[in-house]
């Protein structure tokens, strides 16, 4: 009995430090975007804010004008996952229940696509979209989101587990296919509906690379990459880019947040099955 | 019947996959191709203005990469970032996910929680987190070190020292993905065999050697795939912390692709070593399931 107690001991503490350890650089950045300029360059280094101002995000939206590109961040994110679940589901909807000659094998030929890495495309990409004029707009960065091969894995592993006989019933109703998807399938696989919402969100929100190329103007810069550019600068103000950190990597939070229950089983039940 | 139901249903499939297999064929599959072709050409900033100025050079793209002694450099800067950071996170994600797996543990759901938050949090706002953390001067870790009587170390500025940096950031930030899929795993082991090798006398150790780690080998392969296929491809870290210096001790292969294709705008040379990175990734990927097919 004892033993238990003291491996209980053990694990709690193993535990804790862990959080303490992984929260450490969040609650730095959240504390120093409360303080006031130069403070955090202090010895030895404040944990807290000595008197806490919102100041640094106020200069985030006067002088460093980060409104416009939050605004860019929101419209993308939101674009970017409306129209990838849409375009994903069907298709993983497709390969789950509606068999076809050569399914099987095209299935298999997209999996092994998930191997190359997306750079390999990244310059002829760039270079697609500047013949159809689409560097430096919303469509350019968009567009390499809207069809993900992991979430058509997703929604097609999920959609296995409909019942046949169900989809088969609506049939003999009268229903036509698209009707049936939306109206029988649909309301099934929400789950992993909102699973792959919350993914396409956060993988939109926190990209970097792709909007860094295909982005030219600073005003139609994402907030990653306006923040990456601003760091440069202002390098001394570390006060301000603790802010600035903090107005990008929060929304994010916050879905997963919202999310977290139904964004952890995916990842999990991905993980297993894969 | 059956053959008109069957003809109908492959029907609808086509129109549904159709949005799909068309945006992955336009944007994914053929630019795929076309770099595999543009790293035949000397395409470059001439080419851009009138791309009648590209011409066909073969191989002479990575031939010259091969020789390049910067190229060798941001190839062992990456497998140093991949062979390092990848089997410590590895190792990392294993222990927390035993650690929060733990039966005997209250509040699972919200240490599950904590350890997975730096997953979701943006790659750019954390490296500049990091950055400052690691301030040779006014950085809490050097201060953290201090008080141990360690130090000072300049972590980004020395070039000893960046990588390990970078690796540890990488390590925190995406230890709890892979944290996850671990749990997910150990739950499919049954919990009879632990309670049969207890009865047995067998202790923690061996039951970890004997139960969990067989019982996780398949979820080990694809954690460790993935993770390695996500680390070959370092970017946005050294962008943000370092520029990949001091002296390129921290270019990857990624970074210098961005600055010979964006920067120079030598996208010829740039599409090789894209190309590369994909060879050297679908080697590494099949030694790693050649390995996982030999072990028993």
């Amino acid at each position: 009995m004892r033993s238990v107690t003291w491996r209980k001991m053990i694990l709690h503490v193993g535990l804790v430090s862990g959080a303490l350890i992984t929260l450490m650089p969040l609650a730095w950045m959240i504390a120093a975007s409360f303080m006031h300029p130069g403070e955090a360059n202090r010895m030895p280094p404040p944990l807290l804010p000595s008197q806490p101002t919102l100041e640094n995000y106020r200069q985030l939206f006067t002088r460093l004008d980060l409104l416009r590109n939050f605004i860019n961040s929101a419209v993308i994110t939101m674009l970017a996952t409306v129209l990838s679940v849409v375009v994903t589901s069907l298709a993983g909807y497709a390969f789950a229940k509606l068999p076809f000659p050569g399914r099987e094998r095209m299935f298999k030929s997209l999996a092994s696509a998930l191997v190359v890495p997306a750079q390999v495309g990244m310059l002829p990409l760039f270079l697609i979209l500047r013949e159809l004029g689409l560097v430096n707009t919303y469509a350019g960065v968009i567009i390499p989101y809207l069809a993900s091969i992991f979430g058509i894995f997703l929604i097609r592993q999920y959609t296995l587990g409909v019942s046949d006989e169900l989809l088969d019933a609506a049939r003999i109703e009268g229903a036509g296919e698209f009707t049936i998807f939306r109206l029988v399938a649909v309301p099934i696989i929400k789950p992993i509906l909102v699973t792959l919402a919350a993914f396409t969100f956060l993988s939109a929100w926190n990209d970097f690379m792709w909007p860094l190329i295909v982005l030219s103007d600073s005003g139609m810069y994402t907030l990653p990459v306006a923040l990456a550019n601003l760091v440069g600068e202002h390098v001394q103000d570390t006060e301000l880019m603790m802010a600035g950190s903090v107005l990008t990597t929060l929304p994010a939070l916050i879905v997963f947040l919202i999310f977290q229950r139904t964004y952890v089983e995916g990842i999990m039940a991905g993980g297993v099955k894969g | 019947m059956s053959s008109a139901l069957e003809r109908r249903k492959a029907r609808a499939a086509w129109v549904f996959l159709a949005p799909a297999l068309l945006l992955l064929t336009v944007f994914f599959v053929l630019p795929v191709g076309a770099g595999l072709l543009l790293s035949l050409t000397d395409f470059d900033v001439y080419a851009i203005a009138s791309p009648g100025a590209m011409r066909f050079v073969g191989l002479a793209n990575y031939a010259h990469l091969l020789r390049d002694a910067t190229f060798w450099h941001a190839v062992g800067n990456t497998l140093q970032f991949v062979l390092i950071g990848g089997p410590l996170s590895l190792a990392v994600s294993l222990g927390a996910a035993m650690l929060v797996n733990a039966k005997l543990v209250r509040m699972r759901g919200i240490f599950r929680t904590i350890y997975f938050a730096p997953v979701v949090t943006t790659l750019v706002s954390v490296a500049i987190v990091w950055k400052y953390l690691y301030h040779p001067r006014y950085g809490l870790i050097n201060w953290l070190l201090h008080l141990v009587g360690v130090g000072p170390v300049d972590w980004l500025g020395d070039p000893h020292w960046a990588m390990p940096a970078i690796i540890l950031l990488a390590v925190w930030k995406n230890f709890g993905y892979n944290m996850l899929i671990f749990v997910a795993g150990l739950q499919m082991i049954p919990r009879e065999l632990y309670e049969a090798a207890a009865i047995d006398g067998a202790g923690s150790g061996r039951r970890f050697r004997h139960i969990t780690m067989p019982g996780l080998a398949p979820t080990f392969l694809f954690v460790s795939v993935t993770t390695m296929i996500g680390y070959f491809q370092i970017f946005a870290e050294p962008y943000v912390m370092t520029q990949g210096g001091p002296l390129g001790a921290t270019r990857s292969v990624v970074l210098l692709m961005y600055e010979e294709g964006f920067r120079w705008w030598r996208m010829g040379m740039a599409s090789a070593v894209a190309v590369l990175l994909l060879l050297i990734t679908l080697a590494g990927t099949l030694v790693q399931l050649r390995w996982a097919r030999r072990d028993p």
